[in-house]
């Protein structure tokens, strides 16, 4: 591996700008540019928005109501199995109360869309908050911020948030509050060593020079410098925050039955899954599936707003 | 004088996004036994390249071609990566830009300095201690012994650049590459660090690479001196010729850029060289100055320029103007 | 060093106890922990009983005071549903539950580093690309359904592994695959970043410059630096995989403090509750303290002044 490769590849080429590097395209078409060409953006966008259209139209596409138990039809095997009670009546198999299995699946999106976003939501409310506090005006605001954030991090969310839904009782809103005040911690570290950056650099300076005042200095000096990192960490809180649902409701301490939460089904399933492993592999696909879409968001935004580090 | 280093033809290439950058093209110079070769030159001219391709740490995206590479008088132009490392820190060894960063920050001293001998002589630890501290002090080191247990980020720059120059004197190397090694340091520094390596250059007989782009330290420490610009050596040299009769436009534009106490009018505009380098990516061909020289004619882009031999034997330099008229035109730059 | 130590001590304290005021917190979110004990058929005089009994009379303060002291003697408190102390049965699943973490963290770093400097030796190439996917594919994929996935696989198809229980080292080998893949990703993207990094430095170059043979610029002068905040980053993690362990545990019916962890949660065992969220706290404390310190042993910056 040789070192320092860029930088003087760098340092070579950039003593020499030509006249098409010197008028290059602006920022925004780059920035668009990079967007587009990104496999992982392109990739994960289309899949989210996919999901997110049947979680919306969810009425529209489901065949079946999702909690319509028929017991004469259950455990009808998906369409791809070569079995005589396969049937394109119900696409993907009924589960062992005899519903649809699709309907469970679209409605399941609507669930996980819905906690996931929530969470995000309030954790990243809550996180940015603290971060941009501690970041901004330091010392010992920063000390009991940081102070706040070890004590977090120190508590097993799984665990504190299985204790606390088992003694608050369980509603969906419970759940999406639980884990919104649980998963705050990465917005406020990112969140807080971005603003610090930011802080120190010339400009804010100035505006504290001018008088501006310290909301509008956050506002508009320092969040319009941060908000990538901000998506960045949303996107990743958003498909941590439907892992965890699907982990509770798989324990049996998120969503409830009969409602069709992924992460239940799979728990409905998984005694049946030596004989009808579909049970447990469809939805766990779909998790998977809508996880996977979000992080390659996630992982794209970082990659085209951050180009120094990935060339 | 033998020569313990020498480069024919050396080309280095390297892939960028708007094509083919050729930050080297074909360059040639020699380093004697115990002589100071100065190569001087803007920033992005290829000198950095030129030292790096000399000791094979050019990026791996880079590649390097030459006529001739010779170590005192093994080619170690086509000899493999084991054979090579068995070279650098050993034969030759090599100090870099910035000293603030170059040593490792989880490592003491000692360990690094010891380290660098330790992999090429089969001697016990305490022998390269003793070599360290000997070292240590001889670059100006107080109190070397305890320094071993320090670790670099509680050295200045100054002291850590000092310490570089020992380790690259751990095995007494024949070559030594100077990468502007005090770019990075204060004014003052500057001097000191610079005195050393000559000084040090002479009692152990070394021959020294010194890449610069500092004139003033050139005319006090070259015996040799090689211009570049643009990925070629358009003037070399002894210093006193290239000092005291600067053939090539842009040489004479660089001394044009000093003043001179005593001679340069308080007050007067110091000269300067109009335009920018201009792009080393993709085909090149005629003189690369043309545009931003004064004396340019058509002629000067039709074809490449070849080096050719000054008034006297120790001066080349690459213009089509004759030694008479690049005379004249010195005069005239150099207000008397 | 002796100040870096004592002021990180006292933070990690501090955090402790806050900690374990959180977990006491516990039991008044459920509304009246006495009414909870006594159970739906109890009169009011049943109530007040077992109020004046447990000390729920008493202020807060007091009560916060003397389950604290009881419980830094290793006292939690009488489960009334398994008829014993919370703290002999904590200490006597613990061991499992490091145990099936440690095998773990072992699993994740043995595949995480070496690919990790692996893909930083040799980007954009196919082992960096298939790192890269890996760590992708790592994070989107639910812990609870690769378990599930794993025992298929493994445990009923191909039988090759044990599906449940402690009885021998097999036994361990799933719910360490599937307990210790999930912080793969992130031990790994680290290893890569800090290693592609650190091969562009500067003293990376001086290394090579001395002539040193690549494996010692690769392991003394590369790996050792970027190392350093892996290990932060490991002990960080090992704390989650010791809270993640309940959903495995449970997956692999591994008699351990995450299973026991889930037992109490379905019977509302309180004292049990609280103090698993405790140990568990405190052992995430020791082990960021812990890592502060391997870190400050490791970077001479942050331990020499």
């Amino acid at each position: 591996m040789a070192p320092q490769d860029s930088a003087i590849i760098a340092s070579a080429a950039a003593k020499v700008p030509t006249a098409g590097e010197v008028l290059g395209p602006s920022p925004g078409v780059i920035l668009r540019r990079r967007i587009f060409s990104h496999a992982g953006i392109t990739i994960g966008a289309t899949v989210l928005i996919l999901i997110f259209a049947v979680a919306i139209f969810a009425p529209l596409l489901a065949p079946h109501d999702p909690l319509d138990q028929d017991l004469t039809q259950k455990l009808f095997p998906p369409i791809w199995h070569d079995s005589a009670k396969a049937t394109w009546e119900h696409p993907l198999g009924t589960d062992l109360f005899g519903r649809d299995y699709l309907s469970r699946l679209i409605y399941g999106a609507r669930i996980s869309l819905l906690i996931g976003f929530a969470a995000m939501l309030i954790s990243g409310v809550i996180g940015t908050a603290l971060g941009v506090a501690a970041g901004y005006f330091g010392g010992r605001v920063d000390m009991v911020v940081n102070f706040i954030i070890t004590t977090r991090l120190s508590m097993p969310v799984v665990l504190v948030a299985l204790a606390v839904v088992s003694l608050v009782g369980n509603s969906l809103w419970i759940v999406i509050s639980v884990l919104g005040l649980l998963i705050w911690d990465r917005f406020a570290v990112v969140m807080r060593s971005s603003t610090q950056q930011v802080r120190n650099l010339d400009y804010v300076a100035a505006a504290q020079a001018l008088g501006c005042s310290t909301t509008r200095i956050v506002m508009t000096e320092i969040m319009p410098n941060i908000v990538n990192n901000l998506i960045v960490v949303a996107t990743l809180e958003m498909a941590h925050a439907i892992l965890l649902e699907a982990a509770l409701s798989f324990l049996g301490l998120g969503v409830q039955p009969p409602e069709p939460s992924w992460g239940l089904m799979v728990s409905e399933g998984k005694g049946l899954m030596f004989f009808d492993p579909w049970l447990i592999g469809i939805p766990g696909t779909a998790l998977f599936v809508l996880v996977l879409a979000i992080n390659l968001m996630g992982d794209g935004v970082r990659d085209v707003t951050a180009p120094e580090h990935h060339n | 004088m033998s020569n313990i280093l020498e480069v024919e033809n050396l080309v280095v290439d390297i892939p960028v996004s708007a094509g083919m950058l050729h930050p080297v093209q074909g360059i040639s110079f020699s380093v004697g036994r115990g002589e100071t070769l100065c190569i001087v030159g803007e920033s992005g001219c290829g000198k950095s390249l030129t030292a790096l391709s000399v000791m094979d740490l050019l990026p791996s995206s880079a590649s390097r071609n030459a006529d001739r590479l010779i170590l005192d008088g093994e080619d170690i132009l086509g000899v493999d990566e084991r054979r090579m490392s068995d070279l650098r820190g050993d034969r030759m060894g090599m100090i870099f830009q910035e000293p603030m960063t170059s040593l490792n920050p989880a490592y003491t001293i000692g360990n690094q300095l010891e380290e660098a001998l330790l992999r090429h002589r089969n001697v016990p630890r305490q022998e390269a201690r003793d070599r360290a501290i000997y070292l240590l002090e001889k670059v100006g080191i107080t109190a070397a012994a305890s320094r071993l247990r320090q670790y670099p980020h509680q050295l200045s720059g100054g002291l850590r650049q000092r310490v570089m120059i020992a380790m690259t004197l751990m095995c007494g190397p024949d070559l030594i590459i100077a990468d502007e090694p005090t770019t990075a340091l204060d004014v003052t520094i500057q001097a000191q660090i610079l005195l050393l390596l000559a000084e040090l250059q002479k009692e152990f007989h070394m021959g020294l690479m010194l890449i610069t782009h500092d004139l003033g330290i050139v005319a006090r420490v070259a015996d040799r001196v090689a211009v570049m610009y643009a990925g070629q050596i358009v003037e070399s040299g002894t210093a006193e010729k290239v000092f005291g009769n600067p053939s090539h436009p842009y040489t004479q534009g660089l001394l044009d850029c000093i003043p001179i106490p005593g001679k340069t009018k308080r007050g007067a505009h110091l000269g300067s060289i109009s335009g920018i380098v201009p792009s080393l990516v993709g085909d090149l061909s005629g003189c690369r100055f043309h545009d931003r020289c004064d004396y340019a004619t058509p002629e000067c882009t039709a074809a490449d320029v070849d080096l050719k031999a000054g008034e006297s034997t120790d001066h080349a330099y690459r213009c089509l103007l004759s030694p008479a008229q690049c005379a004249e035109n010195a005069k005239r730059k150099v207000p008397a | 060093m002796l100040i870096y130590a004592s002021k990180r001590f006292g933070i990690a304290v501090l955090v402790a106890i806050t900690v374990s005021l959180l977990s006491f917190s516990l039991i008044y979110l459920s509304g009246d922990p006495a009414m909870a004990l006594a159970g739906e058929s109890a009169t009011q005089e049943d109530i007040e009983n077992i109020r004046r009994v447990y000390g729920y009379d008493q202020p807060l303060v007091v009560q916060y005071t003397n389950w604290l002291t009881k419980a830094l003697v290793g006292d939690f408190g009488y489960s009334n549903y398994m008829r014993v102390n919370v703290a002999d049965i904590i200490f006597a699943r613990l061991p499992t539950t490091m145990t099936l973490g440690g095998c773990a963290l072992l699993f994740a770093l043995v595949l995480s580093i070496p690919l990790g400097v692996l893909a930083a030796m040799r980007p954009n190439t196919m082992i960096d690309r298939f790192a890269l996917s890996l760590a992708v594919v790592g994070q989107a994929l639910p812990s609870f359904w690769f378990a599930l996935i794993l025992v298929f696989w493994l445990g009923i198809t191909w039988q090759v592994l044990p599906i449940t229980g402690t009885a021998s080292w097999l036994n361990f080998v799933m719910p360490s695959v599937a307990l210790g893949y999930y912080i793969t990703p992130a031990v790994m993207r680290l290893t890569r970043a800090g290693m592609l990094e650190v091969l562009t430095s500067d003293y990376i170059r001086t290394a090579r410059a001395k002539g040193l043979r690549p494996p010692v610029v690769l392991f003394k002068h590369a790996l050792r630096n970027a190392i350093i905040p892996v290990v932060a980053l490991a002990a960080v993690q090992f704390g989650f995989m010791l809270g993640g362990s309940i959903v495995i545990e449970t997956i692999f019916a591994i008699n351990g403090l995450g299973y026991l962890a889930w037992e109490s949660i379905q019977r509302g065992d309180l004292p049990m509750m609280q103090a698993i969220v405790l140990i568990l706290a405190c052992f995430y404390i020791v082990l960021t303290f812990l890592a502060d310190m391997l870190n400050a042993f490791l970077d001479p910056r942050i331990r020499v002044g």
